[in-house]
């Protein structure tokens, strides 16, 4: 099977991007976790069993 | 170098060179700056609270949904874009970065920009935000940018929207003093646009783009410029004829408006085939000068207003 060979340029630029996408999925998961206990704080723990 | 080789030119790489740097690049982080700040002022003018968490997100939201109509602004001209000095240098023209990439990333930022700001904040500023990015990329950028030379009186309301959109985080709603806020910008677009179209006219030439100067000439444009700065700074002393302003905004803006009009006087004064153009680069720079001090200026007269107990 063709495989494709990646140029270190290719290579530096991949692994730029995906050092980018960690860090962004990182800061949402930080972000949702914060929108959550702003919206609806202790609350979340006060539902019917 | 026909329009068929320029496409071909831009044809998909088998891999991509572009990194990080590129695909924020994609988001025009100059404008994204200009419209962060300015919502932000829409937030802080609005009567009412925002979580602090909450506001920061909604600026957040708003600031990726502009980058989006960016991305996919710079999707659908890369055929110019590599024709126009300005431009030339952007991701797809360069090389860096495929056009399907950039419509991918531009789709999947506005999709999701909107919902977040739908989830966390409300559907009214998702909606404004949804319409905001549909208004900068299918009606200016594919409709009004390459047919009049009215594109950017029209496509301004798009960069005028943002601090309507904070202004609507805060309230959930409409009202006359986010209307006047989104007239300073809308009214303030065309002098801005117009001297740079003025000094950068080979370009737009080249690249096909039927901007004033190149459809109506010189003196039509000087003409309008000085028309719209008479207009900018009378909607820029608005908010204190209004009274959500002081009166010491007022006076800022007065003054600002007053210089304003004197720099596209100068323009307008500028001999027709002028080749260095140095009055109208003035006003192109002080345009941008002026925007930013006017938000600013209302921004220091309502935390004034609200930390000295009265409207100065």
């Amino acid at each position: 099977m063709d495989q494709v060979e990646l140029t270190e340029q290719q290579k530096k630029a991949r692994r730029s991007r995906s050092v980018a996408l960690a860090i962004v999925l990182a800061v949402l998961v930080l972000l949702f976790y914060a929108v959550t206990i702003v919206k609806i704080g202790p609350e979340i723990l006060n539902r019917p069993m | 170098m026909t329009m068929t080789n320029d496409h071909e030119a831009l044809a998909a790489p088998a891999m991509m060179e572009g990194d990080a740097r590129d695909f924020f690049a994609l988001l025009k982080p100059r404008v994204m700056s200009l419209v962060v700040f300015t919502a932000f002022i829409g937030m802080l003018l609005a009567p009412g609270e925002i979580h602090p968490v909450l506001g920061f997100i909604a600026i957040l939201a708003i600031a990726v949904g502009a980058g989006a109509s960016g991305a996919l602004n710079m999707w659908y001209d890369a055929d110019i874009d590599i024709l126009m000095s300005r431009t030339a240098k952007r991701p797809i023209p360069a090389g860096k970065i495929t056009r399907e990439a950039t419509l991918a990333f531009g789709l999947v930022l506005s999709v999701f920009s909107v919902a977040v700001l739908g989830v966390t904040i409300n559907w009214l500023s998702a909606g404004l935000l949804a319409f905001t990015i549909f208004f900068y990329a299918v009606v200016y950028t594919m409709w009004l940018k390459r047919s009049t030379p009215h594109n950017i009186v029209i496509g301004g309301a798009a960069g005028a929207f943002p601090p309507m959109i904070g202004w609507a985080c805060v309230t959930n709603s409409i009202s006359i003093e986010s209307i006047v806020l989104f007239s300073i910008i809308f009214l303030w677009t065309p002098a801005h646009f117009w001297a740079l179209a003025l000094f950068k006219s080979g370009d737009y030439g080249r690249a096909g783009v039927p901007m004033l100067p190149n459809v109506s000439g010189e003196r039509t444009t000087k003409n309008q410029i000085v028309l719209y700065a008479v207009l900018t700074a009378i909607s820029g002393v608005v908010p204190a004829l209004m009274g959500f302003a002081g009166i010491v905004y007022g006076g800022v803006a007065a003054a600002l408006g007053a210089a304003f009009i004197w720099y596209s006087f100068k323009t307008w004064q500028m001999p027709d085939g002028d080749e260095k153009m140095i009055p109208a680069k003035k006003l192109f720079a002080y345009s941008l000068v002026y925007l930013f001090a006017i938000f600013m200026a209302l921004a220091v007269d309502n935390l004034a207003a609200r930390y000295l107990g009265a409207v100065i």
